[in-house]
């Protein structure tokens, strides 16, 4: 912070026109995204290397980043996702027993333009007031006049409208093995998955086949699952039309679904709702939520700039009968998660895997599981899946 | 799910006095829950024998019982009040313990009242050493290695299976009291057999060492839903070894991974669950092993502590209300967040600051105590700071500590400092630890060599290598030019800090003439509990420094009301407590609702005066003249501000009075010069003599001959002291010239400004405290009280009663003629406190303050008065006869004409002796003396003297004995005086042991008694006699510094290890046979403060 020999001016744009000053961090040069804040105070490496963000520029409100460094077991992908990270104190030195390099040294590495140095509350409370909104990060040989940077900042695409899930799923599909014995197989369609999700399915006796967002009904059915886990992922959900259909596909067939964020904004679409964009999105690790049957309060983690339509509590029809919107945010009322009354699936809009978060959410898998067990206790082997009708009405009763 | 219909009256325990572990934080809780209760249409009872609390103020509670937290005294209330629940997790240790003997005495169970919060299985749960541990293995979490012992032969046994050192913990004790590690087989034995006595059940738990282990705590909260969150981690910066509320913390915690913290979090929030705290806080902390992230549970607090009050103040979530919301039935997501105003209290706040705290000590107070941190608490208060990075939080903290240091470099180094004296200073923590840090980097270690000598975490020793890095940057810069001043507020550097490093720009006013013609000024940013996600509705704000120029401030303008700031007091010591900020709450109270917008400036984070409900807006920031400037500037350019309070927050506002009206800050009630012409003996001396009031004859010296030809001329003994100091710092009574040398050269280092003054000691005097207010017109006498010790013993160390109990109708009509002619003379307006020594029929002043004194609250409460309150509008332009005739005074005479019916009230002050010990492990001397040494009081009221002696007896140090040894031994001038207090005490049935001397005197008087051998008399002696319990109470009155002294200082230390009364003055035995003669009778009631209240003012013939 004090050392001037490293010193290098940059700046924030943002779409309005605003530009914060600050000093350079990480990469060198220019990047552009939607600019949106994360209220976390830990978590920075689970973070940024969860491909929700991807495309996106990242405030920490958190003032002081960086101080546990970097580790070889947090991430929660293969990269960073982040457009780019803007913060205000970044450490000199990280001091962590599991670090093994400075967040400078991994955002240099990775080549991922930051900013520090720069008043985030204000930022903070001008997102808040006016939006998420596109930004852009220029430092070091890349500053220009406000006007050229602004420019260049409103040329970039919009995040509605955007299709990003496929740009960050995986080409391939790959197999996470269960820890221990095999109890179940799931499908997992990866819209941007995070390492922590296989991890806990894994934990719960499930193998993972995690399969491009690509993937046909098919390919899906192919692994004989039983049952079908959506991802969360960033963009727009109203560019999913795959996924959407995919996710009828398997509600046709009752196997039992389980969506977190992304993919609670897909089944709800499946379901037939609609979704929206927030002002600014939720994006932290200590938002309540309310499950509405048994009125029990969860901390959770969010990640999520889109959200689904629905009035908490509210059952509603669709293709697939009764489903009702199961969860809920106290602080502003948004939906936080639906579950199908007739048909074997529900999701959450948070993150149960949490990571970076607390662990509140976990039972959720647990619950995935229990659909899973019905389903083989009722008899409804996974090779029967692909007969339509098979199985047998749920039980409504959601929560803990 | 609404609250419980079924609990309609609620009993709440408070915590008592002001002791080391258990400050004024109770009172923040307490007041919130009292608050809260009544909001939600319950009846509330109190119970709290401290009269400085807020709580305690009639207002907050339907019946106030002032009465000894004892279980005998609260079964009293209990029987009294009926109440259909008691809630004892907001009062500390002291109201836990009293719930846990109600319900063993089955006192509960005998008026069917319920325990809300946590039930008592919960509370053993909780507080037993070895059920905790087995709790926290059934959930798959770990505990240190340990093993709960009840015997030395049991604590032998198990050292030898865990090996050298291990920590000894004594259950059920608070503020890790009597507690400690044991690296030698010596250290164990005194510190095991401490603990074993210190502990009421006689336990004590033996544990593998874990020092230098990272510490943390979790405060977390539960509803009766079960849902949980966590409203804050805390970071310790010492490494384990040092207790929580002596170490540095920081807030949230800066050097754990989502990983660890979600790992401790789920461990935190099942530890709450099987222990069973039904609703309410808890506060859990932690260790983790740095090098491989080992992690153990250490302890847990079923109830509100220390550190939630830190948390509340630090995030915004204010626990102790949700609290008491949680125990009557509320669940968390029914409870609004007062600070967003939309969004429930089920969330987890999150920061964009750094919040740091940093206690107090006061080492200086106990000469010969060991200053070296352990696991037993020794701080006596603490400042918390707020700042947008950890550097910033810091240097904030460190200059609100109000200590000769005001943050790095701005004290010389200690002499003769090397690198290796430094890092062999760092193995051990002490005050200033942070200091000798920074030293040692600047001197060239390395952040590795510090972090290992420390324990410190490298991040928190590299933050302040950053700061030793600045430095040099400030140093060399060629000129400072905005950038880098900006970069060096942005890190916390005070104006006098910068100065220091640049003696160029001439000093702290050169500095800041500077940054303010660059503009470098710092924004005002609000604490919001969600890192501005959302709005805030609640004006809690704290300073910080952006490198953007056109960083926002958040402060919004408000130009309706005309605005008051109240700077209070500060950190808590010893001399400044909770009294100035219950007169600080009051002005706010006051002025609120007499129409002003009302501003607190505080960084005290345990007040009621820091709560964000207290005024209109708070700022929490340092009392410095810096950062009040910066805050008046910011309320100067949102509004109107009509003035400044500064006499009602102790010396620390005071002393800022004159350097704020120098640069046009508008201050309210007794100007600075007035201030001056009170605190500057030569020119109060001369108020006195144009005035014709006697004073001790004095005179100032700034050289030993000086004060030697000054004691020569007036005589010895003489009482000698610093200028400018509040509860007698460095005050002392010197008998000969021998001593005087030693005491000038100790004296300038005390106070190097200002001159050492000499007065005559007035020997046997009764000494007289004086509250009143003055409108420049007409002054009210609050209370008049009669000190029970001497002169000589420091006024916030003595007993006294109000009304007086021997003064006789001339000595008050002196006391109210001098009163007004100090009042009118120094040009008082607001409140004044007087001391005077009444001596063969003169009245002599001693010193007279021109701000509110310790005693307000008391008074306050003992006469029906609010003379804070008063003396707030005073400030701002009322009237006496004013405040007479819309009720906040009486309508007619005052607090020197009580009624004859009035009852009397008796403070005690509570002192600290049992907490520190020599670094040898003896204890440290209970004399009292010209320096204050007591960190809280309590108040006994009842219709006579000798039951409101007992009873402040019984709240202060358990109880005055009714039965058994008394032991006695007093200086030869007090010979004669002793006999007829002890002639009463042979009369109750009471066994008199005696010295030889002491024997022959009382025989020859016809009293009964037994010989014992002095201390060094060998075998058997009065020591041993003490320490075996064969003695229930000791009068022991030394004189001189010679051979009586040495003796009864093995006599007093023995008595306050084993807690019985140890009297120290004649007139002390006197009023304690008073209080043992109205416990025998037994007919000691309780009475609520409104009820005696009402009984005053109609007595006064006006209206309640």
């Amino acid at each position: 912070m004090s050392d001037t020999s490293t010193r290098t001016a940059a700046a924030l744009v943002l779409e309005d026109g605003r530009v914060f000053r600050g000093e350079a961090f990480g990469a060198t040069g220019t990047t552009f995204g939607e600019i949106v804040f994360c209220t976390a105070m830990t978590g920075y490496q689970e973070t940024l290397t969860d491909p929700s963000y991807h495309r996106q520029i990242v405030v920490a409100t958190a003032p002081q980043i960086g101080n546990t460094g970097w580790n070889d077991e947090d991430d929660e992908s293969g990269r960073i996702w982040v457009s780019g990270y803007v913060v205000r104190d970044p450490a000199r030195v990280p001091s962590n027993w599991r670090s093994t390099r400075s967040l400078d040294d991994a955002l240099v590495g990775q080549g991922v333009v930051g900013i520090s140095g720069i008043d985030t509350r204000s930022l903070t409370r001008h997102l808040r007031e006016r939006g998420a909104m596109r930004a852009g990060v220029f430092s070091g040989g890349d500053l220009a006049e406000p006007e050229a940077m602004l420019q260049r900042v409103r040329e970039i695409p919009a995040m509605a409208g955007a299709e990003l899930a496929g740009e960050v799923s995986t080409d391939k599909s790959y197999v996470v093995p269960a820890t221990g014995e095999r109890r179940f197989r799931v499908a997992a369609l990866d819209l941007g998955i995070k390492s922590n999700t296989p991890r806990m399915l894994a934990a719960r006796g499930i193998e993972t086949h995690v399969l491009p967002a690509t993937s046909s009904l098919d390919d899906l059915l192919a692994v004989e699952a039983d049952g079908v886990f959506l991802s969360n992922g960033p963009g727009d959900p109203a560019t999913a039309d795959h996924a959407v259909a995919l996710t009828q596909g398997v509600l046709e067939r009752r196997i039992p679904l389980f969506g977190i964020c992304f993919g609670n904004q897909i089944l709800g679409r499946a379901l037939g709702l609609g979704t929206y964009k927030l002002r600014y999105g939720h994006r932290g690790i200590n938002i309540p939520v309310i499950d509405v049957a048994t009125r029990a309060v969860a901390i959770t983690a969010q990640n999520h700039g889109f959200a689904l339509e629905g009035e908490p509590g509210k059952d509603f029809d669709t293709p697939f009968g009764k489903a009702t919107v199961s969860h809920y945010c106290p602080n502003d009322g948004c939906v936080e998660g639906v579950r199908a009354l007739e048909v074997p699936a529900f999701s959450v809009q948070y993150h149960p895997e949490a990571a970076a978060g607390p662990h509140d959410a976990a039972n959720l898998f647990d619950q995935f599981v229990t659909l899973m067990e019905e389903r083989v206790r009722d008899n409804v082997l996974p090779s029967q899946v692909g007969r339509p009708g098979a199985g047998v009405p749920l039980n409504t009763e959601g929560g803990k | 799910m609404p609250k419980r219909d079924d609990i309609k009256h609620v009993l709440v325990i408070g915590s008592g006095p002001i002791v080391i572990g258990q400050a004024c934080e109770f009172d923040y809780s307490g007041t919130q829950a009292c608050r809260v209760l009544r909001e939600e249409g319950l009846r509330v009872s109190l119970v709290n024998s401290n009269p400085a609390t807020i709580m305690t103020d009639p207002e907050f509670a339907d019946a106030t019982y002032i009465e000894p937290i004892t279980p005998d005294f609260v079964e009293k209330v209990i029987a009294a009040e009926r109440p259909d629940a008691i809630l004892a997790t907001l009062g500390g240790q002291t109201a836990l313990n009293t719930a846990v003997a109600l319900h063993e005495r089955g006192v509960l169970e005998k008026y069917n009242v319920e325990l809300i919060g946590a039930d008592i299985d919960a509370i053993q749960r909780g507080e037993d050493r070895q059920k905790f541990k087995d709790i926290v293995a059934q959930i798959g979490a770990e505990t240190p290695r340990s093993r709960v012992c009840h015997s030395m032969d049991e604590v032998r046994d198990t050292v030898a299976e865990l090996g050298l050192p291990v920590v000894i913990r004594p259950s059920f004790t608070m503020g890790g009291l009597g507690s400690g590690m044991a690296h030698t087989a010596a250290e164990l034995e005194r510190l095991a057999s401490t603990g074993l006595t210190e502990s009421p059940v006689t336990e004590v738990l033996i544990e593998e060492s874990v020092l230098g282990w990272k510490e943390y705590e979790l405060e977390l909260m539960r509803d009766k839903h079960d849902n949980v969150v966590v409203i804050c981690s805390i970071e310790n910066i010492d490494p384990m070894g040092v207790h929580t509320g002596d170490s540095v913390t920081v807030a949230p915690a800066m050097t754990l991974t989502d990983r660890e913290f979600q790992v401790m979090r789920n461990v935190g929030i099942d530890v709450l669950r099987a222990v069973g705290v039904d609703t309410g806080g808890c506060n859990i902390q932690f260790a983790i092993n740095p090098a491989n992230g080992r992690m153990v549970v250490i302890e847990m607090n079923p109830r509100v502590s220390r550190s939630s009050a830190l948390a509340s103040k630090a995030t915004g979530f204010p626990i102790a209300k949700i609290a008491a919301k949680l125990a009557i039935g509320y669940t968390l997501d029914e409870i609004r967040n007062d600070i967003t105003g939309e969004t429930p209290a089920s969330f987890e706040p999150t920061l964009d600051y750094v919040v740091v705290k940093v206690p107090r000590f006061a080492f200086e107070k106990f000469p010969g105590a060991d200053p070296t941190l352990t696991t037993t608490m020794k701080s006596v208060g603490e400042a918390m700071s707020i700042g947008r990075n950890f550097v910033e939080a810091l240097g904030k903290a460190l200059r609100s500590m109000e200590t000769k240091a005001v943050g790095f470099w701005t004290t010389p180094d200690p002499e003769g400092t090397t690198l290796d004296g430094l890092l062999e200073q760092l193995r051990a923590g002490h005050d200033g630890r942070l200091y000798t840090v920074e030293r040692a980097l600047r001197l060239g270690a390395t952040v590795a060599q510090v972090h290992e000598a420390s324990g410190i975490d490298p991040w928190f020793v590299d933050q302040i290598a950053s700061l030793v890095d600045l430095r040099g940057e400030l140093e060399t810069a060629p000129v400072l030019d905005e950038q880098l001043l900006r970069r060096a507020k942005r890190s916390g550097l005070s104006d006098r800090q910068i100065a220091a490093l640049r003696p160029e720009l001439a000093g702290e006013d050169g500095v800041r003439s500077l940054r303010h013609r660059l503009g470098v000024r710092p924004v005002f940013k609000t604490v919001d509990t969600c890192a501005a996600e959302f709005a805030a509705l609640t004006p809690y704000h704290y300073s910080a420094y952006e490198l953007d120029p056109g960083a926002e401030t958040e402060v919004l303008p408000q130009t309706e009301k005309p605005k008051v700031l109240i700077l209070g007091s500060g950190p808590n010591r010893i001399g400044q407590g909770i009294e100035f900020d219950y007169s600080c709450v009051h002005a706010a109270m006051a002025l609120r609702a007499a129409g002003y917008e009302t501003v607190m400036v505080n960084c005290n984070p345990e007040t009621v005066s820091t709560d964000y409900d207290t005024s209109d807006r708070l700022y929490f920031e340092p009392l410095t003249f810096e950062d009040v400037l910066e805050v008046v500037h910011s309320e100067q350019a949102s509004g109107t501000v009509v003035g400044v309070i500064v006499q009602l927050g102790g010396q620390t506002p005071l002393g800022l009075a004159q350097r704020l009206a120098d640069v046009g800050v508008p201050i309210v009630g007794t100007p600075p010069s007035a201030i001056h012409l009170a605190e500057d003996r030569g020119a109060f001396g001369e108020v006195l003599t144009s005035a014709g009031l006697p004073a001790p004859k004095f005179g100032t010296a700034t050289s030993f001959a000086g004060a030697k030809r000054i004691a020569d001329e007036i005589g010895y003994p003489v009482l000698v002291r610093p200028s400018y100091v509040l509860g007698g710092r460095g005050m002392e009574i010197v008998y000969d010239e021998q001593t005087l040398a030693g005491y000038i050269k100790r004296a300038t280092e005390v106070s190097p400004e200002h001159p050492v003054l000499v007065d005559r000691f007035l020997d046997d005097a009764i000494e007289i405290d004086v509250d009143a207010l003055c409108d420049g017109t007409e002054v009210y006498l609050g209370g008049v009280m009669e000190h029970i010790e001497e002169a000589g013993i420091h006024s916030g160390d003595s007993a006294c009663a109000l009304p007086p109990i021997t003064l006789g109708r001339t000595d008050m009509e002196a006391v109210r003629r001098s009163t007004e002619a100090i009042a009118f003379g120094v040009g008082v307006l607001g409140l004044l406190n007087v001391q005077y020594a009444l001596k063969d029929d003169v009245l002599y002043v001693l010193e007279a303050n021109p701000r509110a004194s310790r005693t307000v609250p008391f008074v306050s409460k003992a006469t029906a008065a609010p003379l804070a309150k008063a003396a707030a509008r005073i400030m701002l332009g009322a009237t006496i006869a004013e405040l007479r005739a819309e009720g906040m005074l009486p309508a007619t005479g005052d607090g020197a004409l009580l009624p004859p019916g009035a009852p009397v009230a008796v403070k005690e002050a509570v002192l600290p002796f049992h907490r520190f010990r020599t670094p040898e492990g003896q204890g440290v001397d209970s004399l009292l003396g010209p320096e204050m040494k007591s960190t809280g009081e309590v108040m006994g009221i009842d219709v006579s003297f000798g039951k409101a002696f007992a009873k402040s007896q019984t709240a202060s140090y358990g109880s005055l004995p009714t039965s058994g040894r008394v032991f006695v031994s007093v200086a030869n001038r007090d010979k004669r005086a002793m006999v007829f207090p002890v002639k009463r005490l042979a009369d109750f049935g009471f066994e008199v042991l005696a010295t030889s001397g002491t024997a022959e005197v009382l025989r020859r008087n016809g009293i009964p008694c037994t010989v014992v051998r002095k201390h060094f008399e060998g075998e058997d002696n009065i020591v041993d006699l003490i320490r075996d319990g064969g003695v229930e109470m000791v009068i022991n009155t030394p004189y001189g510094n010679h051979g009586p002294r040495v003796d009864g200082y093995e006599i007093r230390t023995a008595a306050v290890s084993r807690d019985i009364p140890c009297i120290t003055t004649i007139q002390g035995a006197a009023a304690a046979v008073h209080g043992i003669e109205a416990l025998i009778r037994d007919d000691i009631g309780v009475r609520p403060l409104q009820a005696l209240q009402a009984a005053l003012l109609a007595d006064w013939g006006t209206e309640a």
